[in-house]
């Protein structure tokens, strides 16, 4: 089948396909009841610093963290400041209509920032759509992470560039590809680890199930840190089990621990201890930050629709940010200076981010058809050289003007 | 009672008049109940039901489909929502090895009347796995139903029809037409499930179209007619079966036969019209009979979307090159 008539035709697009916003409709809530109010049964934490910031003990996990100099806090420090600031400046790119959507990690720092700086540079980390703290870790420009939110291509960055995976939006899906990523480092006998991200919705997915199989079974180098941000969009963790999640890992055959998800030292710790059970063969740990998702599920999302605005306000008191300003001035690790400079920075990057987004022109047309096979494929390049006759038809037209 | 309503509305007035019918009719899916789904299709019915009825599930979609199975062994009928239609693979092995296949492999003492709701194609700017048309990978099994209603009244009674059906019902919502409202009348008498409808009479060309590609092809015979061309166009209403009676008398008319669909070209359902209708109307035809519709390759990002997606204009262009032969 080829264009029959390339002849100069006037366009008569007319109420054709507009993109719009993504699809939720939004409407306001009447039922605003309570769910996920969490039981006084829950089992105890790892935690390090208390939401006051003070320093506590754990006879377990002190080890990995007992020589961290006040830098290296400054530096932990830093990195949430900086990811929470451009979070907050892609929600609002998204608000004036320059991204689709975002996945906001609001809450969900220390997490992230605490696991993403206990990996080393040749270590693999598989996220999910909102690992925008551990990307910042990786050294993935953040400008780069917004490309598919905007809607100008389908990931954005070269996975093996930084050893950080594409986001993967099909719940629990990664989960598979970094047992299977391990496995294929325990076979080449190195030492580096892996590590997969995924939330407490996608503890429910067969993959992720399936992940923890292949992996005790083939003892795989990897980590499986789940954040529990307590919903998966509207659904309570409840909805997805009747147990805390680390405790899935027993019935598999690795460890699993809980860790105080807000707390940036603790999750640095557990996860380094974790990454070192990989490094020297003891296989899979899975790892529950149990933290809390500060606001929307994404920019699409209503959340007054499920949950209490009190809820949040209790989980703002364990905000992991302020938790380590709190240690660091009552240790006299930062002074005014610091705080007043890092401001300024935070500045200048939601600026370097805004103006990136902006100067990010749409993809050539063309590139619907690149990449579609590493070999090339005889239908694509026919339908390539369709698409170029019927967009000449108006270019004629357009250019005869 | 006549009333104007969203798309999205009627499916819910639909399965709220199902779920009041019939106690053994559940609604299953991630979100449904405080929420009402993402796209707010089940809002209310919770609160009306009840989580037993309107079941919030874990966050799994083979479980989805699996459980449904289950109860509707034991005499339920579940009409699960599968969030978008990229979220449908973890669930596509139940569907395709089970759900398709139980009555069959019963000698037909087992019906599964389950109804897999999916809201479908792309139109509205979303990140990847959200604009998918998968029709065709379903019409390939044996077993399921397949339908896609695009306007607001067929989705009001094709819904009915599905949850009535004692075949498995793969229900294929035109998502970027959820907030169209038409009118739907809850007292009218249905005509069938599987049968095409003409929606505009014409004489030099038919095009035929389901779900979100109706409301464009009604578009381009508006164009088409003010340069002078009278083009019929069908509504198939449903992918498998496919009424291909409705399409042949339509073809022996106009001579000439257009399909549109969002979906790749290459193996979809405008492929399989195509043979049959060449097969059914060799003599009548004047033209081969062309295919509009997305191309071999990934659903591209947000920006490129209305490159990829048929337009008037591409299915304009289709017809010009029919009625050129
Ligand atoms: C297989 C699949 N089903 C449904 C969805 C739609 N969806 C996107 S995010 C989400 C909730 C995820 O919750 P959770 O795993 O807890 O991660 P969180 O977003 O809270 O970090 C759902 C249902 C999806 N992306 N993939």
């Amino acid at each position: 089948m080829t264009v029959e008539s390339t002849a100069a035709r006037t366009p008569r697009r007319s109420a054709g396909t507009k993109a719009g916003t993504t699809g939720t409709k939004r409407t306001t809530s009447t039922t605003k009841k309570a769910v996920g109010a969490k039981k006084s049964t829950e089992p105890a934490l790892v935690q390090l610093l208390t939401p006051e910031g003070k320093r506590v003990k754990n006879a377990q996990f002190d080890g990995y963290v007992d020589g961290i100099t006040a830098e290296e806090l400054r530096g932990l420090y830093r990195d949430m400041v900086l990811t929470r600031r451009f979070d907050a400046e892609a929600t609002s790119l998204q608000r004036q209509g320059e991204l689709g959507l975002w996945a906001s990690l609001l809450g969900q720092e220390a997490a992230q920032i605490g696991s993403g700086r206990a990996l080393r540079d040749d270590d693999y980390v598989f996220p999910t759509y909102r690992e925008h703290g551990v990307a910042w870790c990786r050294g993935v420009d953040p400008a780069n992470l917004l490309g598919m939110f905007r809607g100008v291509n389908n990931g954005g960055w070269d996975p093996n560039g930084n050893n950080f995976h594409l986001y993967t939006i099909v719940i629990g899906s990664q989960t598979l590809h970094a047992t299977g990523y391990a496995m294929g480092v325990a076979k080449d006998g190195a030492d580096s680890a892996v590590i997969a991200y995924f939330g407490d919705g996608a503890s429910s997915q067969g993959d992720v199930a399936e992940a923890f199989t292949f992996s005790a079974v083939y003892n795989a180098p990897v980590v499986f840190f789940c954040q529990n941000n307590q919903w998966a969009i509207s659904e309570p963790t409840e909805k997805q089990s009747r147990v805390p999640l680390y405790q899935r890992a027993q019935g598999y055959g690795f460890p699993g621990v809980r860790v105080d998800g807000n707390d940036v030292l603790a999750n640095l710790a557990v996860t380094k201890w974790a990454l070192e059970r990989a490094r020297a063969g003891e296989g899979p740990t899975l790892v529950e930050a149990f933290t809390y998702r500060m606001g929307a599920h994404t920019t699409s999302d209503d959340p007054t629709r499920y949950r209490h605005d009190d809820e949040r306000a209790a989980w703002e008191a364990k905000d992991p940010i302020l938790r380590l300003r709190r240690h660091l001035e009552s240790a006299h690790h930062a002074d005014e200076g610091f705080f007043a400079e890092l401001e300024a920075e935070s500045e200048a990057l939601g600026k370097r981010v805004r103006e990136a987004v902006r100067a990010m022109p749409d993809p050539d047309h063309f590139a619907i058809f690149e990449n579609v096979y590493a070999d090339g494929h005889a239908l694509v390049d026919e339908e390539r050289a369709q698409f170029a006759a019927y967009q000449a038809s108006f270019a004629d037209e357009d250019g005869g003007k | 009672m006549a009333e104007k309503m969203a798309l999205a509305k009627a499916i819910n007035e639909s399965l709220r008049r199902a779920l009041d019918a019939d106690p053994k009719v559940l609604v299953m899916g991630e979100d449904v109940g405080k929420l009402g789904g993402v796209f707010r299709v089940t809002d209310g019915l919770q609160k009306d039901f009840g989580e037993s009825r309107v079941i919030d599930t874990p966050l799994a979609e083979s479980g989805i489909v699996g459980t449904a199975i289950g109860l509707a062994l034991r005499g339920y009928r579940p009409v699960v929502e599968i969030q978008f239609d990229g979220f449908v693979f973890p669930a596509y092995d139940q569907i395709v090895t089970q759900l398709a296949k139980m009555h069959a492999r019963s000698l037909g003492k087992v019906k599964l009347p389950v109804v897999v709701r999916i809201p479908y194609g792309g139109g509205i700017g979303a990140v990847e796995h959200h604009s998918e048309s998968p029709e065709s990978l379903f019409a390939h099994v044996a077993g399921l139903k397949i339908v896609s209603p695009s306007n607001a009244s067929d989705a009001y009674w094709m819904m009915q029809q599905a949850v009535q059906s004692d075949d498995p019902v793969i229900f294929f919502e035109p998502k970027r037409r959820y907030w169209d409202k038409g009118e739907v009348d809850t007292e009218a008498i249905p005509g069938p499930l599987h049968a095409a409808r003409v929606v505009r009479e014409g004489t030099d060309l038919t095009l035929a179209a389901y779900g979100p590609m109706v409301k464009l092809c009604q578009e381009v015979a508006g164009a088409a007619a003010e340069e002078g061309r009278s083009l019929e166009v069908l509504d198939l209403r449903s992918v498998s079966p496919i009424d291909f009676d409705a399409i042949q008398r339509s073809v022996e008319k106009t001579r000439r036969l257009v399909v549109v669909h969002e979906a790749p070209v290459f193996f979809g359902s405008g492929a399989e019209i195509a043979a049959r209708i060449t097969e059914r109307c060799f003599y009548h035809l004047e033209a081969p009979v062309l295919r509009v519709g997305g191309y071999h390759a990934p659903y591209p990002p947000a920006r490129l979307e209305e490159s990829y997606l048929p337009d008037l204009d591409r299915v304009l262009d289709a017809v010009d090159r029919s009625l050129a032969y």
